[in-house]
């Protein structure tokens, strides 16, 4: 048996600040842990009893020590919480120009989706030192997408998108579990996150079955639902057009308005009548049971292609 | 100062366990002492289902493929042993056992304020109890102690509803034992004893009444809904019907966090008393650890999103629940302060209760350390759902507040039962105790750091190493539990009698006889001094 | 010491003397109270929550109440609350006659409340809007409820029954307390030293009232329609 390991590998453009993060506040932890039990051994030993009706006197407290002891912990938690919370900001966001995978959770498999189209169950293929965003959704219960290599977790929620990102900085393959029970096989939800050079990420991408990107999934199921039935392109129909929407504002009926995001399209699509456009009446029907998350996900992908604004759009045309 | 009954040699003088005999005097007694011993056996018998399941656990991991059952019972083992060592063993054991039998008699009262409502919180708990039970016996529940949605609302066909439903009841033990508690601590304190006076451990107990009060209710609220769910399929938690999955998380875990502070706050009241009594020196900062008691009890309502750090939630929301994680942790640190200095030019000795409480110190520091790896966010999103956790909780809860409740059955035993124990087999079994719980968990911390997921009943076989190490060492802290179980039994026939005081400790319920009599004081006490009064000179003359 | 009989009748073994006893059910009973505040608090979160992201729904539901069911009722309540404090000053006095009177009013309005309650329920029955039990609108209530999503307002009648269904359990045992008060009243159990059941039953019948009071406008005036 080799050596017991006692941290993982470092994959990530993150890795390394979280461990340090993680190694400081060990030495905090080793540091005061230490410290107790020092004191305590040496005043059991120092004070212990020597005769049966020894009397101590009696010492109320010391002000000065309470406040001592309290600032000191408060400055260190302080230094922690900021450390921590400035890593963790740095991290929400991924850096512009990130490419993007979509990520399905169901029990109790992951299956991923890259926009090219190509397809992978339980493997996702990533290239070396490029950032990338995973958004991901569940077919069924909470699921959460973890690999300890990379430092990055994020729950799976069914009914919504959740998103996380890495840059991996080693090749390799690395565990990808799931770590949100999810049922009988939670401990079975294992996958792996292939680390690849980038033009064999491409060659990878070009190579296997030759399938839709999403977007023409996305287009493809945009017209088989009857989708383009109402919401014509020059916006004649009882439905809004989709040009131009994706990423920009929508006013809705009761007053509000919302940027169109994922999560706006997918409700759309499954609950249309929670959010109606100004000046349109409630009647569209809801998909909801008709399509797959991963359809979903690819009209998504369709309606977001549409989202650039109506002049690209013309020129995309031309 | 009240007179101290004369010794209890001879023919055994009237207490509350000789008074009436027959199974009816203990089912329907209204005598808070016996109620507490009720609680004793019960909570005990808990422990011993819970553990059984920990150990059937532990033998199961000892192989990365699982040694021992399917995964689907592996789910189940750890979902009972989640609810039963929660809700059955460690909410209820200090307060409803020491809490129930200690206070009257620390405030010099006869009983508590509402002893019938004292009975009723044990049958509450005895039947919630049983419902929960009979959804073991009746198939499991499969769910994690947490219940999350959508998966316990509509995926898992496995006993839910019984589940919640026993939960659900035993709250209600919970409600009405912090109520008569807080009514008796405000309205009963015998003559004098004003509330800086009062020993830490009411205090303690005091800011735990406050959790079980204003925490429980919304559990209850919560199972309730999630019954319905489970039932009637309504859609609140299911997001298929237009419901969100997180309410439940937030509408749980709101009660959920405040109840670790049930169960550790009594725990350090504990350490408390038994510190004070083998230092023989009042406790260091007296007033500030009992307002820290109350500090942790309202501060510790308003940190459960740290739970939820990686839902996706605004990280804005993880931002603040971050910084009131680290400000909970605060008063906790100087408790830990002022029980050290009280160690500083005192006199102390080594008995079994002192050892626990030293353990206690030692462990609790550990656990509540690692807590800081939680409350920051960054790491936070590495380690939450993994063995870290598991790590984390294990150490206050097993580290901190079983011994906790240990000691303080080994400092109050002879008072309870009116026996000594043998104190070497004691202060073995604290030290197998000591060893083997950290044989157990400190490789779960590594395991969690390294990536290793809860909740798994099978691994990748890299983690092996840790596993085998953790499984021996729950074999060892097994032992350690089985050898108090047997000398407190054998000392109930065997033991040497107990005289009122046997460790000179200061408080009122070392003034009574050794089983106390039913009605506490044969001569209700005033009280002239303040607490932990070690360091007096000559004691006030008896009588 | 002795005490007279009216100084002890009625004090319990661990009490010192009646004040003690009547300041210890007072707090016990508001302490009770704050605990019911909490358990009521998490459905009216949830509820509150569910509300803010599913409005126009949620006013659809609203709207298929009737409002006037809902005013009667809300006055019928307060009228209660009027009538057992007035039982509470009764026992005060020492007037074992109104004492029994009010008491026996309190409980005629506190079923009357509870009738109309379900006179309320049944309609939803037949008009089929009961989650689960009984869930199929339509024609007219089916089209008043299709704006905002049917599944949404689902999720409304849910909240409605399940609010003013642990509001009526918590009522029907208040009209138990209350029976059991009249039963102890007529045999003559209360003086002005110690009438304090009275005035913990009272205190929790005024709170379930207050109860009703959020649960009303919350329920049945959403939206306004005026």
């Amino acid at each position: 048996m080799q050596g017991l390991p006692i941290q993982p590998d470092q994959a990530s453009t993150i890795a390394r600040s979280v461990d340090h993060l993680y190694f400081f506040i060990t030495a905090i932890t080793l540091f005061f842990t230490i410290l107790i039990f020092s004191i305590i051994f040496y005043f059991m030993i120092k004070y212990r009893r020597r005769s049966p009706d020894e009397r101590p006197k009696p010492i109320e407290g010391s002000l000065p020590l309470e406040v001592l002891w309290t600032a000191i912990p408060t400055v260190i938690v302080a230094v922690i919480f900021v450390w921590g919370s400035s890593l963790y900001f740095q991290n929400s966001e991924p850096p512009p120009g990130a490419m993007e995978i979509f990520v399905t959770g169901k029990q109790w498999m992951w299956k991923a989706e890259h926009p090219e189209g190509q397809r992978e169950i339980n493997e996702l293929h990533v290239p070396l030192g490029r950032p990338v965003k995973l958004t991901m959704t569940s077919e069924d219960v909470i699921h959460d997408f973890f690999v300890p290599a990379f430092r990055v977790k994020k729950d799976v929620l069914p009914g919504r998108y959740t998103s996380l990102w890495f840059q991996a900085t080693r090749l390799g393959t690395f565990h990808l579990f799931c770590a949100q029970y999810c049922g009988a096989f939670h401990a079975g939800m294992l996958g792996s996150v292939i680390v690849v050079e980038p033009d064999q990420y491409e060659r990878w991408l070009a190579g296997s079955v030759l399938g839709e990107t999403m977007e023409a999934a996305g287009e493809r199921l945009f017209k088989e639902n009857a989708c383009v039935t109402c919401h014509l392109s020059d916006g004649t129909g009882p439905a809004p057009s989709l040009l131009g929407v994706y990423g920009n504002t929508v006013h809705l009926t009761n007053g509000q308005s919302l940027i169109a995001d994922d999560a706006y399209i997918r409700e759309s699509i499954l609950s249309p009548a929670a959010k109606i456009v100004n000046g349109y009446k409630p009647v569209m029907p809801s998909f909801q049971g008709q399509l797959t998350e991963e359809q979903i996900l690819d009209m998504v992908a369709y309606i977001r292609s549409l989202g650039k604004t109506p002049e690209k759009q013309e020129e995309g045309k031309q | 100062m009240s007179t101290a009954t004369p010794g209890t040699r001879g023919n055994a003088p009237r207490n509350y366990l000789n008074a009436d005999y027959g199974w009816r005097s203990w089912l329907f007694t209204v005598d808070h002492k016996r109620i507490a011993l009720l609680y004793m056996v019960s909570i005990t018998f808990f422990f011993v289902v819970g553990g059984f399941f920990a150990m059937l656990m532990r033998i199961h991991l000892i192989e990365p493929q699982g040694a021992l059952v399917q995964p689907e019972t592996y789910n189940k083992l750890f979902t009972l042993h989640g609810v039963i060592m929660i809700f059955f063993f460690l909410v209820p054991s200090i307060p409803a056992v020491l809490g129930n039998f200690l206070i009257p008699l620390m405030i010099g009262a006869r009983d508590l304020a509402f002893p019938r409502l004292n009975l009723l919180s044990w049958y509450i708990y005895i039947v919630g109890g049983l419902f929960t039970l009979y959804s073991a016996i009746a198939g499991g529940v499969d769910t994690g102690w947490t219940f999350y949605t959508p998966y316990s609302s509509t995926y898992s066909n496995t006993q839910v509803t019984a589940v919640a439903v026993g939960v659900f009841i035993t709250g209600f033990s919970s409600i009405l034992t912090g109520l008569n508690f807080i009514v008796t601590i405000h309205k009963m304190r015998a003559p004098g004893l004003t509330w800086f006076r009062l020993p830490l451990f009411i205090w303690a107990m005091y800011a735990t009444s406050i959790i079980f009060t204003l925490g429980t209710p919304v559990l209850a609220i919560t199972l309730f809904l999630l019954a319905l769910e489970h039932l009637f399929h309504v859609g609140i938690f299911s997001p298929a019907l237009g419901g969100d999955p997180l309410l439940f998380q937030h509408l749980f875990w709101f009660y959920s966090h405040p109840a670790v502070y049930i169960m550790i706050l009594p725990a350090m009241g504990v350490v408390s008393e038994i510190i004070a009594c083998f230092a023989r020196k009042r406790i260091f900062g007296y007033k500030i650890v009992g307002f820290s008691s109350v500090a942790i009890a309202v501060l510790g309502f308003l940190v459960w999103g740290h739970h939820m750090f990686v839902t996706g939630q605004s990280i804005y929301a993880g931002l603040i629940f971050s910084l009131l994680s680290f400000l909970v942790a605060i008063p906790s640190a100087i408790k830990v302060f002022n029980w050290t200095s009280t160690l500083y030019k005192a006199s102390i000795s080594y008995e079994a209760p002192m050892l626990y409480a030293l353990g206690f110190i030692g462990l609790f520091t550990m656990g509540g350390l690692t807590g800081m790896f939680l409350a920051a966010l960054a790491t936070d999103v590495h380690l939450n759902g993994t063995y870290f956790i598991v790590a984390h909780f294990h150490y206050i809860m097993v580290g901190g507040a079983v011994m906790g409740y240990l000691g303080g059955m080994h400092f109050w035993w002879p008072k309870i039962s009116g026996r000594k124990y043998p104190n070497g087999w004691a202060a073995l079994a604290a030290a197998i105790v000591f060893v083997g719980f950290n044989l157990t968990f400190f490789p779960q911390f590594i395991l969690g750091y390294l990536g290793m997921p809860r909740r798994y009943a099978f691994y990748p076989a890299e983690f092996q190493v840790l596993n085998v190490m953790s499984s021996a060492g729950a074999s060892i802290l097994g032992v350690g539990y089985l050898i108090p179980l047997i000398y407190f039994i054998w000392s109930m026939r065997y033991g040497p009698i107990a005289e009122a005081n046997p460790w000179g400790a200061k408080g009122l319920e070392w003034q009574t006889s050794s089983p106390p009599p039913t009605e506490n004081f044969t001569q209700m006490p005033v009280v002239t001094e303040e607490a932990y009064a070690y360091g007096a000179e000559e004691e006030p003359s008896r009588g | 010491m002795a005490e007279t009989h009216a100084e002890s009748v009625g004090l319990a073994h661990q009490f010192e003397d009646l004040a003690q006893q009547h300041d210890a059910d007072t707090l016990g009973i508001w302490v009770f109270l704050v605990t019911e505040i909490m358990f009521f608090g998490g459905v009216f979160a949830s509820y509150a929550i569910l509300r803010w992201l599913y409005f126009t729904a949620f006013a659809a539901g609203s709207h298929l109440l009737d409002v006037r069911l809902g005013a009667i009722n809300t006055v019928v309540l307060l009228g209660s609350s009027l009538t057992m404090a007035l039982s509470v000053r009764s026992a005060q006095i020492g007037n074992r006659r109104f004492l029994v009177i009010f008491l026996i009013l309190t409980m005629i309005l506190g079923g009357a409340f509870l009738g109309v309650k379900a006179y309320e329920y049944n309609q939803k029955f037949v008009e089929h809007i009961v989650p689960s039990l009984d869930w199929a609108p339509e024609g007219a209530i089916l089209a008043r409820l299709a704006p905002g999503g049917l599944d949404h307002a689902k999720l409304y009648f849910f909240f409605y029954f399940a609010m003013t269904g642990l509001h009526a359990l918590h009522m029907i045992i208040g009209m138990g307390l209350l029976l059991w008060l009249v039963l102890r009243a007529r045999k003559g159990n209360f003086t002005p030293q110690y009438f304090a059941p009275v005035e913990v039953v009272g205190l929790y019948w005024h709170f379930v009232d207050i109860v009703w009071i959020f649960l009303f406008p919350l329920l049945y005036l959403i939206g306004g329609r005026y």
